[in-house]
């Protein structure tokens, strides 16, 4: 086991929910989602001395939100992965606490991706090795791993709809949600193929959102406001930038970090109680669950064809409604935690799990290029 | 100045640049261990060892993976080549439907120019 479990935990989140919030700038969701997260433990900005922030249209983003949110952070963390960059965060802020960098972390992020022109906002970063060819980016990167996946194993288009399907169910009972209301399975198959074989239903959504996490020493944790979730283990890795330098396109870096977290909470995939895992597009929700351990590397498909990641399934997957189904403000990471959060604490509503007590979060960045898994745990996990 | 002469002379990108404007097709090749690589770099991918050097390749090489990517004005494929000599590439697979682009597909190299040159590929036997 870690040094690190169980040492440190999220005592606050907060989520704008402003998935179409015209007129607000990334600041704008980010700063809003930091005061939510710190009243939701009764801390205030003057007590954050730790800065954790990533956001796609900034090349400085932790200066910008020091300076937006008067604070004077005496550690600061920018690491920019992609989508995943959040958990990464999370990794550095809880190492961070424990040799006492700092004492109270913000994780921050916000985006105006919808309103700001409905595409995803791509960070300046060329690949002329790929421009020549156009590949849709991200899409079409995606694409080449499902196909990929779908030679090495037979997964079906049928079975990446179910994750779709199961997402909204989630969806449905999470009031919040974006994209809610009745999806059957011959409308997402039906769906317009955007780069083979993954239509627009197999897309996650485009919208705009701000959240925060808020990170002390367990010891701390324990006096505020709501139940804190424990970290129990974390595990990042980074295999590749462009497409064709990834390794295997069926199996991801998801491998690794889950390796690692996994060691480091002592746990294995079947302690785990509810899972989020990053969905950009319907095949990384499949391939992470393999890659996780949550079902045998190459029975992803079947595993979701089951029914098992639905609602009343045997594995309570993306209940939020995911980055398909709920939100996904182009760097989509630190929403799977802040679900996480809720289910530990019980506080999930209709779509709560009961008896929650593991949560595994886990997100993705750039075409499958960094993974990062965080298990998080009640009091009586400790 | 005193550098390592090593890493002395144009990067590998403008090698491998220059030599495809003179419809020369480059491949790193890792002298250490054998791997090779694409995009160049400056380091083995495989070992680590940073005496990489330049190799002539076949040319040949099979579909990795494939796309067809539907955009109003058309379809077209974009490929993963898995080249003979081992390294994978992002290109495309012309004379050939894009859906009919397949995994194990075996193709062969060509420079195009439009208007900057890069690498496409044609199904083995299937170019004039």
């Amino acid at each position: 086991m870690n040094a690190l479990r169980g040492k440190a935990a999220v005592v606050g989140i907060g989520s704008t929910k402003r998935w179409n919030a015209p007129g607000r700038t990334p600041f704008d969701q980010a700063q809003e989602a930091a005061v939510l997260a710190l009243e939701d433990c009764g801390l205030s900005l003057r007590d954050v001395d730790g800065l954790f922030c990533s956001i796609s249209s900034s090349g400085l983003p932790v200066l910008n939100m020091a300076e937006k949110l008067g604070i004077r952070p005496r550690h600061a963390d920018g690491t920019m992965v992609g989508g995943a960059s959040f958990l990464f965060h999370l990794q550095s802020a809880a190492s961070a606490l424990v040799h006492g960098l700092c004492d109270v972390a913000l994780v921050v992020y916000g985006s105006n991706q919808l309103s700001a022109g409905g595409k995803l906002v791509s960070m300046p970063d060329p690949q002329p090795y790929e421009a020549p060819y156009r590949p849709r980016y991200p899409i079409s990167s995606y694409a080449l791993a499902a196909a990929r996946h779908m030679h090495d194993y037979g997964t079906t288009r049928e079975q990446l709809a179910e994750v779709a399907l199961a997402a909204r169910a989630w969806a449905n009972l999470n009031p919040d949600a974006f994209a809610r209301g009745p999806l059957t399975r011959d409308e997402v198959l039906a769906s317009r193929m955007v780069s083979d074989p993954l239509t627009k239903a197999d897309c996650c959504l485009v919208t705009d959102g701000g959240a925060a996490l808020v990170l002390t020493r367990a010891e701390r944790a324990k006096d505020l406001r709501a139940a804190p979730a424990y970290l129990l283990g974390t595990g990042t890795c980074v295999s590749h930038r462009q497409i064709a330098a990834m390794p295997d396109l069926s199996t991801t870096a998801a491998v690794e970090s889950g390796r690692m977290a996994y060691a480091g909470a002592g746990l294995g995939p079947r302690d785990v109680g509810h899972v989020m895992v990053y969905d950009a597009f319907t095949i990384t929700t499949l391939m992470f669950l393999e890659d996780l351990g949550f079902c045998a590397k190459g029975e992803g498909g079947a595993f979701v064809a089951s029914g098992a990641i639905a609602p009343g399934g045997v594995l309570p997957v993306n209940t939020n409604g995911g980055g398909l189904s709920c939100n996904h403000p182009g760097m989509y990471g630190l929403f799977t935690v802040i679900e996480a959060v809720e289910q530990l604490r019980g506080s999930a509503g209709a779509r709560q799990v009961a008896g929650c007590e593991v949560a595994l979060a886990h997100a993705n960045g750039g075409v499958l290029s960094s993974q990062a898994t965080a298990i998080l745990g009640t009091s009586a996990t400790l | 100045m005193s550098t390592d002469a090593r890493f002395d002379g144009p990067g590998p990108d403008d090698v491998f640049a220059v030599a495809l404007a003179e419809g020369r097709i480059l491949l790193q090749h890792c002298r250490a261990c054998g791997a090779t690589r694409h995009p160049p770099a400056l380091v083995c991918v495989a070992c680590g060892s940073a005496d990489l050097g330049w190799i002539e390749p076949s040319g040949r090489g099979t579909v990795y993976s494939t796309t067809t990517v539907r955009e109003r004005d058309g379809a077209y494929n974009v490929a993963i080549i898995e080249l003979a000599e081992g390294a994978r590439l992002m290109s495309r697979v012309d004379g050939i439907a894009p859906e009919a682009v397949a995994i194990g597909l075996p193709v062969t190299a060509r420079i195009v120019v439009e208007p900057q040159p890069h690498l496409v590929f044609q199904p083995v036997g299937e170019w004039s």
